[in-house]
């Protein structure tokens, strides 16, 4: 009996011996040299895997890294600055910091603010809505409320709004990896500077019809009136297509131009309520703002406004009534054209024009 | 009698208009003419606000190869350029007319209602007639029809193929020009014949047409060369392979067209407007669209100039019932819902089909329980249920390597889904995707 | 115009074909074995049938409305069919309290489990038979003789003196046991269903009823039943030939057992069948010949069950490199 015992283990060890040996050898000759630093560095990467750096995934990102050493262009958004504190000795490179971001949507239109027309019916997904016609409002440019973007969130910082249709970021969670603006087949989303305090102004909308084309689907639209253009004391708003845009880098978040816009399609974040006092201030800035523009430029920043104001807004005050017979060549040919390309080169031209004289 | 093998359904035809003899539909007060009523390049604009249009003038010239001339259907003034919401549901550039009361021609133009038999163009100029006179498919897919007559060299074609199938259930624009305008359709046949070079012409049509048959029967004797068959209704015996399969029973193969296996499939309005074009230099301006559905007060079948409202056909027809729940421009399983009636029909309109609150509500979709209907009944032998989850998960590649690219989108799978699965409508999201893929790759 | 148009992607219409059609036809399929069953086992078929029907639905209820909390599905007339192939399975001596474990595992681990209809890779109701002939063998394999009274010729095949006993061996646990000298042939007897075994499998005739009505109104397609059919014929018919005295023949095989039953309602399930026709042809001659195996070289006297069940695991595999005949994949002509 023990014999037998004895013999079935040295043969066992024997092979397990000799097996050890072999796999040591085989090791050897077919080892994968890495850089160590690629481990390291892997190893403090959040392991979300969202492809938010661009590359396939945090193992890709880090062998991009050490590969490049270059901290600058390469950007763990959900690791943020904190991050790139601990990367940096890694790699021996300086820190770099740059600003966070986070995802906006650029789209107001809720049920109430841009009512269905018609209603659809199909499978849940905005890319494939978005083949099928312009949306449930009529809207082309507007959010069809499909949840293309929610679903592409890995980082549950999204969730569809049931009571508006519209999707929400959740700040504290949103990395700005661009998932959800790869998503969203309308380019509805932007990555923004979170700002100071999380603070933000910008245009929600990004409808290019005209103004009142727009108005009809969406009461919150952009109608391209350029009154913010305007009342903007720093520059940071430019108008095209119909359709302004605040410049991140350049606002200053005084929210001039808030109370300004006739339609509310420019919303603000995380300020505290806006009161009267700010809303005349507002508007003081804005007649002020006007002279100065109009002195500065002359006639050439009002074309674009009045022409603008005369096709969006009858409302507006007669501010705009005195340069728009000034300027009326020039609006007439807009109208004429009734093309939105050539108008909106018209007012490119005219940005262009009203800015520089005042940067001097 | 003949059909395509491979799958297929057969939906409730309603083809309640087919009595309705053609009316002519009087001008409209305005007409709304899109640049871009085909497949391709939208045309160039030639006219701009406040110009004098006679009819049948150009007034949008072809931008690229696959590309199509516009005429103006109208004398009047052009009102103005804006962008009209149109039938693919967005808003695309148009030329608007305030129509005049008194209607000019073209000087060159025949309207007159004559029939011209003899043919004195020759190949060259039956192409450059087509091109000139904006003539595109009248089936549906709106394919610039001259580029079809240009065979590249070494492909030898042998059949002429006209679709006089219409297995769209509701509409019947084709079946009364099969009945009305015969000699009209065969003599652009012929045109088409001599354009191409080939000497044998087959008229297919479906069996539920039999008078349409008989009656281009009795006529053929002038015509020698063209040949009807009746085909035996199934759906979608006018996919154009499906057609060439049941006729010549020759199968195109994935990504290759139909002169690759010698043959050419034109419609039978195609082949009425080509007569038009060659023999009376008349353009595009006009075509035949059905009205038609269940709570419709009546139907019809109006012969209409491009740019006037659908909404006008319909009020011609007693108006949009009170619950309406869908209107769809072209036949049932192809057509497009539109957002609202006010779209101009253009030459792609071959019906308009009011449908009903009940019928436009469809179930929800339910789990699909793998009954394999919908690759019993797909045309192109493929496997929709397969190709629904590789759109739904978004992998192109597998996509591909299944024949999405084959789907003719004919719609036969959505039909017959027991679950009322969205199908067709995943397919098309993996075959953008899987298109888009294919783009890349090239471009590599 | 009150309503809101819908926009949606053709097609516009939809056909009248719906789950509940299907289901509905293949209980309507197996209306006639029912008929038969009641008629030769009595009341204690009725109760069967009940209880098993109502516990596969009340499973199904209770895991849609309180496990998964979504929409309860159980009008689909699926736990329906589940719940008739389960009762067709099983004797109709089997206590209450095994049928409706046997309902339990069938609807919760076969079908529910892996996400409902449609979902399952093996068909339910085999899986509930299985796992009752594994757990309770002699609850499973006592079969009630077909109330005595109503034999219609004879009792032939069967040992004459087992007659006034409540309980009988099926014609192929004879077999299985003493070899085929043991049996002899009473085809019409079989045929009609004065036999022993489960309660929906003695009747070949009414199931082959069914199953001309199923394929007739297009709910099933010929390939599984056919192939399964011939390709077990023919095996059981190689066997015959070489040995006539240790083999049955390939008629006895098929009159005999669930064959039938398993052909016509089970290896059909559309869920765990493959989908392409060329697949459905496989799948069918591996059913054929493993059911014959299983007959014939394993202690089991009955194979369908398991010959299913394996193939249903291979039909992913069956899916994957079986596609169907694409378009226009001859050669073009020029």
């Amino acid at each position: 009996m023990s014999q037998i015992i004895l013999s079935a283990v040295i043969s066992l060890s024997a092979i397990g011996g000799a097996a050890a040996v072999i796999l040591y050898f085989v090791a050897q000759k077919f080892k994968v040299i890495e850089d160590p630093r690629i481990d390291q560095i892997e190893e403090i990467l959040p392991a979300a895997n969202c492809g938010g750096c661009g590359y396939a995934g945090c193992r890709a990102f880090a062998e991009a890294l050490v590969k490049t050493g270059d901290l600058e262009n390469l950007y763990c958004p959900v690791g943020g600055n904190e991050l790139n504190k601990e990367i940096a000795p890694i790699l021996g490179v300086e820190v770099t910091e740059k600003e966070p971001e986070v995802a906006v949507i650029r789209c107001n239109g809720t049920k109430t603010n841009a009512p269905k027309k018609v209603e659809y019916e199909g499978p849940q997904s905005c890319a494939f809505a978005h083949s099928l016609f312009a949306g449930e409002s009529g809207c082309p440019n507007g959010c069809l409320g499909l949840n293309d973007c929610v679903e592409s969130c890995d980082f549950d910082a999204m969730y569809m709004d049931e009571e508006t249709g519209l999707p929400v970021v959740i700040e504290d969670n949103c990395v700005a990896c661009g998932a959800c603006i790869e998503a969203c087949p309308r380019d509805i989303i932007e990555l923004r500077p979170k700002g100071k305090k999380n603070k933000r102004v910008f245009v929600s909308c990004i409808n290019i019809e005209k103004g009142a084309v727009s108005k009809k689907h969406c009461s919150v639209s952009c109608i391209g009136c350029g009154q913010c253009v305007t009342a903007c004391p720093f520059d940071a708003i430019s108008l095209e297509n119909n359709l302004a845009y605040i410049d991140p880098e350049k606002c200053k978040l005084c929210r001039l131009c808030v109370p300004i816009c006739p339609t509310g399609a420019i919303v603000e974040a995380n300020f505290p309520e806006m009161t009267d006092k700010l809303v005349e201030k507002a508007k003081e800035n804005y007649s002020k703002q006007k002279e100065k523009k109009k002195g500065a430029g002359k006639d050439k920043a009002q074309p674009k406004k009045a022409a603008a104001d005369k096709k969006a807004t009858a409302s507006q005050e007669k501010s705009s009534k005195e340069t728009s017979s000034s300027s009326s060549p020039d609006a007439k040919k807009d109208e004429a054209g009734n093309d939105s390309e050539q108008s909106s080169k018209l007012k490119n031209n005219d940005n262009s024009a009203a800015g520089n004289p005042e940067n001097k | 009698m003949k059909t395509f093998k491979l799958g297929g359904i057969h939906p409730a035809e309603n083809k309640m208009a087919a009595s309705q003899p053609i009316e002519e539909f009087p001008l409209p007060k305005q007409g709304i003419i899109p640049v871009s009523q085909h497949l391709g390049a939208p045309a160039k604009l030639l006219v701009k606000r406040g110009d004098q249009v006679k009819t049948g003038q150009l007034i949008g010239e072809t931008a690229g190869f696959i590309s199509a001339n516009i005429h103006s259907p109208y004398t009047g003034k052009v009102k103005k350029i804006d962008n009209v919401l149109d039938a693919s549901g967005y808003k695309r550039q148009a030329v608007i007319i305030d129509v005049a009361d008194e209607e000019e021609w073209e000087e060159d133009i025949d309207h007159s209602e004559d029939i011209i038999r003899e043919i004195t163009a020759n190949p060259d100029e039956i192409v450059n007639k087509m091109k000139a006179n904006g003539i595109v498919g009248l089936g549906g897919a709106t394919f610039p029809s001259h580029v079809k007559l240009m065979v590249p060299e070494g492909k030898k074609i042998e059949y002429l193929i006209i679709n006089g199938v219409e297995c769209e259930p509701y509409l019947t624009n084709d079946h009364r020009l099969m009945l009305e305008k015969t000699e009209e359709m065969l003599i652009g046949i012929k045109i088409l014949m001599k354009g191409l070079g080939v000497d044998k012409a087959i008229i297919g049509i479906e069996n539920n047409k039999m008078d349409a048959v008989e009656h281009i029967r009795s006529m053929l004797k002038d015509f020698k060369g063209i040949s009807v068959e009746p085909l035996k209704v199934k759906y979608p015996q006018g996919g154009e392979k499906q057609l060439i399969k049941a006729l010549v029973n020759r199968e195109v193969p994935g990504g290759k067209l139909p002169l690759d296996v010698g043959c050419v499939v034109n419609n039978v309005a195609t082949a009425y407007s080509v007569y038009e074009a060659v023999q009376k230099n008349k353009p595009l301006i006009d075509r035949i669209i059905t009205v038609t559905g269940k709570n419709l007060q009546k139907t019809a079948n109006l012969k209409v100039r491009f740019g006037t409202q659908l909404s006008e056909l319909v009020d011609h027809v007693g108006g949009l019932p009170e619950d309406t729940g869908k209107i769809v421009s072209g036949g049932p399983m192809t057509g497009k819902a539109l957002p609202s009636l006010d779209v101009p029909a253009t030459k792609g309109t071959a019906g308009i089909l009011v449908m009903t609150q009940k019928e436009a509500k469809f179930a929800d979709p339910r789990n699909c329980i793998r009954c394999a209907k919908c690759t019993e009944v797909c045309p192109q032998g493929l496997e929709p249920y397969l190709l629904h989850q590789f759109g739904e998960l978004e992998r192109p590649e597998d996509a591909e390597a299944n024949g999405i690219m084959d789907c003719i989108e004919c719609g036969s799978c959505n039909y017959i889904c027991p679950s009322n699965r969205p199908l067709l409508e995943y397919v098309r999201v993996g075959k953008a995707k899987t298109s888009e893929m294919i783009r890349n790759r090239k471009q590599k | 115009m009150k309503n809101q148009l819908i926009i949606s992607s053709s097609p516009h219409v939809r056909g009248n074909w719906t789950i509940e059609k299907a289901m509905y036809g293949v209980v309507m399929a197996m209306i006639p074995a029912m008929l038969v069953s009641f008629y030769m086992f009595g009341l204690g078929a009725l109760r069967v049938m009940l209880i098993s029907i109502v516990a596969c639905m009340a499973v199904e209820y209770v895991i849609q409305k309180y496990v998964i909390k979504g929409p309860v599905t159980i009008t689909d007339g699926s736990a329906i069919v589940t719940g008739i192939l389960l009762a067709f399975n099983v004797p109709t001596s089997i206590p209450s309290w095994m049928l409706i474990a046997g309902a339990i595992v069938a609807i919760g681990m076969g079908k529910m489990s892996f996400g409902g209809l449609g979902k399952n890779p093996f068909n339910p109701a085999l899986v509930g038979r299985v796992f009752m002939l594994i757990s309770f063998p002699a609850a499973m394999t006592t079969w009630p003789k077909p109330i005595v009274s109503r034999e219609f010729f004879s009792f032939a095949g069967l040992d004459a003196k087992t007659l006034d006993t409540v309980t009988g061996p099926t014609p192929l646990g004879i077999l299985n046991e003493q070899g085929a000298n043991a049996v002899t042939p009473d085809y019409v007897n079989q045929l009609l269903g004065s036999m022993s075994g489960s309660m929906g499998e003695i009747s070949a005739l009414a199931l082959i009823l069914g199953g001309i009505y199923l394929i007739a109104r297009k709910i099933i397609t010929w390939h599984v039943p056919v192939s399964y059919l011939l390709s077990s014929f023919v095996f059981a018919g190689i066997l015959w030939l070489v040995d006539p005295s240790q083999y049955a023949d390939p008629l006895f095989h098929m009159v005999t057992g669930g064959l039938m039953l398993g052909v016509f309602y089970m290896a059909t399930d559309y869920v765990s069948s493959p989908m392409s026709k060329k697949g459905m042809l496989i799948f069918g001659v591996g059913a054929g010949v493993l059911t014959i195996l299983i007959r014939v070289f394993t202690p089991y006297p009955e194979g369908v069950s398991f010959a299913i069940l394996l193939m249903n695991g291979f039909t992913p595999l069956i899916n994957t490199y079986t596609k169907p005949k694409r378009f226009g994949e001859k050669q073009p002509v020029n």
